[in-house]
């Protein structure tokens, strides 16, 4: 079932077309790496793709399920750092979309977003401050948070840059878990291995543009001039 | 000493004060929060030269009632600011701009037009606010009131729709919250405190009723609702004593506040420093 179709889409950044002509399917359960070099659109692709930049050529069309909006994890470096609110404020908050005019949160939403937090074992920071903990700490409770927005499409913008090792593996995994589960991610990366080891379709933007499955990537041009 | 507090505290005036100053200052501060977290923290010291301003021109166009006229001027340059302004000019160009331009054509009204013959006293008390707080009129308390009653009900009810909007506005935008909406609310709370909060210390102080309870909150509190509560209970506690101290030793009432704001803030950013070591 496809999701997110875009066609013919052309980016702008400030008024100056940086990527045209991009078309590509998103269908339920893949997941879609999207690669290209700093300042190719990745960024500008993401906000359009979540509707918070307008676009003039070409449609992306949403199915129906993803019509509430589409879970999503920025980079690191947007959020700002010493904010001072707790884990379960922050991860509650996810519900928000969905709750129009309805002021408090239901004791149902607290119960998945308790359930949200287990699945990425975090539960036991539910109280503590979120400015007080490490990066990969951070970045699964703003996952968590996503998680209790939708289930059906997750877009995570960079999620493992500034992450040690350990933390980067424990972030690939439980995407990839969430992933198993059939969620459905698309990923903005600058890792071409880790893309290539976990992805079902790539994205490539920028000077050279292509879309297709893994496979059809390890043998075009891109994949082997960058390895 | 208590006597005297005692026998000051039976006239309307101070009464209206207290009522008035402590209104103004739990509203301030709830939306000083905000305002703080999302980097608008100069933004009421701009609304307020504004305010300043437009006061400036219904006093030369002989208006009597001229909140009618403050009111909308500042609301509308509110959201112009808060929605980031135009393109060509940065969000805090724009704020300089409007906030000395209204400062200087708010005076130069005042100077040429003034029928007073008093008018660095009329600007100082419109800056300072050294004497309106005390004498308010019946029906200033009452509009005082009013909105306060109004700003906090809102507060309440978009509570969990303000946190999100000032933690992460785009991740807010993408699930679907209409952000647009909720700013232009907050544009619009902000300035009717400002306009309410110029009566208590003046269009020069306001910045400190809005920016002092919540970063001295910050120091010490851990998570966005006790900041929120906590900044409230500073804020209030700061303008009752800060009116008392200066009825009773005949300071200027804002500046009284503001001060003890200041000696707060050290207080706390000191617990914080010590509740850094110990953890």
């Amino acid at each position: 079932m496809i999701q997110i179709e875009c066609k013919n889409l052309s980016l702008e950044y400030e008024q100056k077309i940086v990527a045209e002509g991009l078309s590509f399917v998103v269908n339920k359960g893949d997941y879609l790496c999207i690669l290209g070099e700093n300042g190719s659109g990745k960024s500008t692709l993401m906000k359009t793709i979540l509707g918070l930049k307008s676009y003039k050529h070409g449609q992306i069309i949403y199915d129906n399920t993803i019509k509430q909006g589409i879970g999503y994890l920025p980079q690191q470096a947007v959020i700002q750092k010493d904010f001072p609110a707790s884990v379960k404020e922050i991860v509650l908050s996810g519900f928000l979309g969905k709750m129009g005019l309805r002021p408090y949160y239901a004791t149902i939403e607290k119960q998945i977003a308790k359930e949200n937090l287990q699945k990425l074992q975090i539960e036991n920071l539910e109280n503590r401050c979120f400015r007080e903990l490490s990066g990969g700490q951070q970045q699964r409770v703003l996952l968590a948070r996503a998680l209790c927005a939708t289930k059906e499409v997750l877009l995570l913008d960079e999620p493992v840059a500034g992450l040690d090792y350990q933390s980067t593996e424990k972030m690939y995994e439980i995407i990839e878990n969430l992933n198993k589960e059939g969620v459905t991610i698309i990923m903005i990366s600058h890792d071409l291995v880790s893309a290539i080891k976990y992805a079902s379709h790539i994205l490539h933007i920028g000077k050279k543009i292509f879309y297709g499955t893994r496979e059809e990537f390890l043998k075009t041009d891109i994949y082997k001039e960058t390895v | 000493m208590i006597d005297k507090l005692v026998s000051y505290l039976q006239y309307p005036f101070v009464q209206y004060a207290l009522i008035v100053g402590v209104l103004v200052s739990l509203c301030s501060s709830l939306l000083g929060v905000t305002l703080v977290l999302k980097r608008f923290s100069f933004i009421g010291d701009g609304l307020s030269h504004v305010a300043f301003g437009a006061m400036a021109v219904s006093a030369v166009i002989g208006l009597s009632k001229n909140m009618l006229f403050i009111l909308p001027v500042t609301i509308i340059c509110a959201v112009f600011l808060l929605k980031g302004g135009n393109k060509r000019i940065s969000g805090d160009a724009a704020l300089a701009i409007l906030s000395v331009g209204a400062l200087g054509i708010g005076y130069l009204l005042m100077n040429m037009f003034s029928t007073s013959s008093n008018v660095s006293g009329d600007v100082c008390t419109t800056l300072f606010g050294s004497t309106s707080i005390l004498t308010l009129k019946p029906y200033e308390v009452g509009l005082s009131i009013a909105l306060s009653v109004i700003v906090v009900f809102i507060f309440i009810f978009f509570y969990n729709k303000i946190f999100a909007l000032t933690f992460d506005e785009n991740f807010a935008t993408a699930t679907g919250t209409k952000t647009e909406v909720y700013n232009l609310l907050i544009a619009i709370l902000t300035a009717v405190i400002i306009v309410l909060a110029m009566n208590l210390v003046g269009s020069l102080l306001i910045s400190a009723l809005i920016i002092f309870p919540s970063l001295s909150a910050m120091r010490v509190c851990k998570n966005f609702l006790q900041v929120t509560i906590v900044s409230a209970i500073l804020s209030v506690i700061c303008s009752f004593f800060g009116i008392i101290v200066s009825i009773v030793i005949g300071t200027p009432v804002g500046s009284t506040i503001v001060l003890i704001n200041i000696i707060v803030f050290v207080l706390f950013y000191i617990i914080g420093l010590v509740k850094g070591r110990l953890v």
